[in-house]
């Protein structure tokens, strides 16, 4: 009846887990204590988790991707604590096969659960704003999407509670990650939050490519979007292309462990080196996936603040096009050492150097629009500077790395943890900062305050130089990753000082934590009633800050780039709002988005623990579900005209 | 623009959709679907009606029949004048899945590179 499920599953006699999960489950019952004593639930449920508004949806991402990250840097601080205690002759606190669980989850969910929603997050809540539209082209499938998203992160954090996690590493490499050497469910979780959120990220790609190329306001030719709709394209582009690589490839593994199938066993004719082959096809664009939309938050942050258009426009897009493709050619150079010799290793090694080039000229492009710009050093400039500084070191380092005969010394060692930390974080992080800082105005109406977002963004850096530089250096001496102790004495010290930095980013990202808070407290004093606090450039800043249901009351006009700063400029931007207007037609709220979601949550626990009658039972109601979902007739509505002129005049009051 | 404006793109307007010919369509497509599986799983039964080492390229020759049946029945790739952007996007997908293919099978085949062993002798290591 309940398949591989015992109560001894729970690990009760972990204190360190047991703790997690308590601290999990109090915060749980506050939340859902408070929702339901001020009587939230109907509000929440009408409102945001059935909402098909892309700047909900968007907004909800992020809140995600934040929790997130709290959950994913609690890992990291974990294993910097441990390493440091492990390295002068002590145990430290964690057994190795917990530390292999702390390290795979990190990877697992900053990737998957941190950097993809805050970065799909920031598509949902800008695409449509800045393409002048009233919401995505596909808005019920939208919703889907991000309780997809959200299943996957819940079926990670019940493994901690409930069972174990993978002890593989972030992709799951076979044979470890095969039956026969991990025989718990903790590759099970793995697989199947990974393959259910995937499904979410798919049809996110689908949903923003059909947005983009079909829903631009009149007169915005594609070479006048502005440039985030550009890299959010690419990188949608990107996902559509190789998600379904990484589904096959986690679905030929899920068939090896349930139906004692041979793809990547050791044994009967599997070969693992195909998996590893496979999931850097998927892998390697999911990194352009994550930084491509970044570099197109740092385009408009530097335009925005230099107050100049973006140097070489049509540059930067036809980088972003080069990176789009060459992403695709290079996956072979997370694996040089596997042994496919000379010719093969040299083909991949010059494709990876050749993305420089590209990603040179956009640094340049940037530099450019800020040379004899007037730079406001804001919150996201401040964040634009560090990332440039910062990920200009990272990519130096993977072009080091991309030297085959140098990766055979530098593979699986700390000097590519710091590589790779250098560029997501510098990168990813960065950028996401950035552009919350950024479009946090637009999102509700008030900024968030200037000090504290300094304050965070002084303490991420020094605290990011100062946690990884030491592991350039480790890895350099010969430290490999993943090691839950070291014995050499001459590594201690490094460590300390990278724990030390990792305490320094907590103290970033507590501040952050403050900043949302204490903005939200005195949100009357920053508040923004202009609709346009940066004095920006593109179309989203046209509207009401926050825009009303429908965006835009009237379909604004996109033939130039920079639409809004070139309306401001005729006098056109602001059209008398006591005029007529025509009644919007907008998409009704639906709440089919989570139930499916609830019921791939119940298949993809049922999958891990073997309840079959579960798994085949929720795996039935979904597509009844969706089957009966396309019935249904009362999918949209809309606003009346009168209706839209009292929203416009109340916000232009 | 219409009243339609932010419409979303997957409702057709009433009327210009013509459902005897959509049906018979997705009959045509269905019943060539399934004849080309059917007809995998006859081949491969080695019924000796193809040259034994001939399978797995009769195989893939379904295989990819398979596809251009799927994206012409049910995914309405067509060449007509409205149909730039899914052209274009046949296209990136069939350079995507060149590469990969193509880059794997290199990869794949030369993994022993390194082995320092003679071919035959790595080849006889190998086997399952």
């Amino acid at each position: 009846m309940m398949g591989k499920l015992t109560l001894s599953a729970i690990p009760y006699n972990i204190p360190i887990v047991m703790g997690a999960v308590a601290g999990m489950i109090i915060a749980a019952v506050t939340v859902l204590g408070l929702v339901t004593y001020f009587r939230l639930w109907g509000y929440l449920w009408k409102n945001w988790l059935t909402s098909v508004d892309h700047k909900k949806i968007g907004v909800m991402y992020i809140i995600l991707a934040l929790v997130m990250l709290l959950r994913g840097f609690a890992d990291a601080l974990m294993m910097r604590s441990q390493q440091a205690l492990a390295s002068n002759g002590g145990a430290g606190y964690l057994p190795p096969e917990h530390f292999d669980q702390v390290f795979t989850a990190h990877g697992v969910i900053m990737i998957f659960f941190m950097a993809m929603p805050f970065i799909v997050g920031l598509m949902n809540f800008v695409v449509p704003l800045q393409l002048g539209a009233r919401d995505v082209a596909f808005p019920y499938i939208n919703n889907m999407a991000f309780w997809l998203t959200v299943v996957g992160a819940l079926l990670i954090n019940i493994s901690l509670a409930i069972g174990n996690f993978a002890r593989t590493g972030w992709l799951a490499y076979p044979p470890l990650s095969e039956l026969h050497y991990s025989p718990g469910v903790g590759v099970d979780y793995y697989l199947w939050a990974l393959q259910i959120a995937g499904v979410g990220t798919l049809m996110g790609g689908v949903n923003f490519i059909t947005t983009i190329l079909k829903m631009r306001a009149p007169g915005m030719t594609m070479m006048k979007m502005p440039i985030f709709c550009w890299t959010a394209l690419c990188a949608n582009i990107l996902i559509v292309a190789s998600f379904p690589i990484l589904t096959a490839t986690l679905g030929m593994l899920a068939l090896d462990r349930y139906l004692g199938m041979h793809f990547f066993t050791n044994s009967g004719g599997g070969n693992p080196m195909m998996y590893i082959n496979l999931i850097w096809t998927w892998g390697h664009p999911e990194v352009y996936i994550l930084i491509l939309p970044c570099f197109g938050v740092f385009s408009e942050v530097i335009a925005t603040f230099s107050r100049k258009p973006l140097f070489g426009y049509k540059s930067m897009v036809y980088a972003t096009a080069c990176i789009t493709v060459l992403a695709f050619v290079v996956w072979l150079h997370h694996f040089f050492t596997m042994g496919s010799g000379a010719n093969v290793n040299a083909f991949f090694g010059i494709a990876t150097m050749v993305i420089a080039i590209p990603t040179g000229a956009k640094i340049f492009n940037w530099l450019f629009t800020m040379f004899r710009g007037q730079v406001e050093f804001s919150v996201p400039v401040l964040w634009t500077i560090g990332f440039m500084v910062t990920f200009t070191i990272g990519g130096m380092t993977g072009v080091l790395m991309a030297v085959p005969p140098a990766d055979f010394v530098l593979h699986n060692s700390l000097f590519l943890i710091a590589h790779f930390h250098n560029v997501i974080i510098g990168g990813v992080v960065f950028g996401c900062m950035a552009g919350m800082n950024y479009w946090f105005p637009k999102a509700f109406g008030f900024k968030l305050d200037e000090r504290l977002g300094k304050a965070s963004f002084w303490c991420w850096i020094v605290g990011f130089y100062i946690a990884f530089m030491p592991l350039y250096a480790l890895g350099m001496m010969g430290m490999t990753r993943r090691m839950d102790r070291v014995d050499n004495p001459v590594w201690h010290v490094y460590l300390i000082v990278a724990a030390g930095g990792a305490l320094i980013i907590a103290a970033g990202i507590g501040l952050q934590i403050l900043q949302i808070v204490y903005s939200i407290w005195k949100r009357v004093e920053l508040r923004d009633l202009t609709g346009d606090p940066w004095n920006a450039r593109t179309l989203e800043w046209a509207t009401s800050s926050p825009p009303a249901d429908y965006n835009f009351a009237r379909t604004p006009d996109g033939s130039s780039i920079d639409a809004y700063w070139e309306a401001k400029r005729k006098g056109t931007a602001h059209p008398n709002p006591a005029a007529s207007y025509r009644p919007i037609h907008m998409p009704s709220n639906t709440g089919t988005g989570i139930i499916v979601s609830g019921f791939a949550m119940a298949m993809g626990f049922a999958l891990v623990w073997h309840i079959w009658w579960l798994a085949v039972a929720s795996f039935a109601a979904i597509p009844v579900l969706i089957i009966n979902h396309s019935f249904n007739e009362n999918r949209s509505f809309y606003v009346p005209g009168d209706v839209v002129a009292r929203t416009e005049a109340a916000a232009s009051r | 623009m219409s009243m339609h404006e932010g419409i979303v793109p997957e409702e057709h307007e009433a009327g210009t959709y013509d459902i005897v010919s959509a049906v018979r369509n997705y009959l045509i497509g269905f019943v060539l679907a399934a004849a080309l599986t059917v007809g995998s799983f006859w081949v491969a039964s080695s019924t000796g009606l193809v040259y034994q080492p001939g399978i797995p390229m009769a195989l893939a020759a379904f295989a990819i029949a398979q596809m251009g049946v799927h994206l012409a029945f049910f995914l309405h790739i067509t060449t007509g004048p409205d149909n730039i952007n899914n052209v274009l996007a046949l296209a990136f997908g069939v350079l995507i899945v060149g590469i990969v293919i193509v880059g794997s099978l290199w990869i794949m085949y030369h993994l022993n590179a390194n082995m320092g062993v003679p071919g035959e002798l790595m080849d006889l290591h190998m086997q399952p």
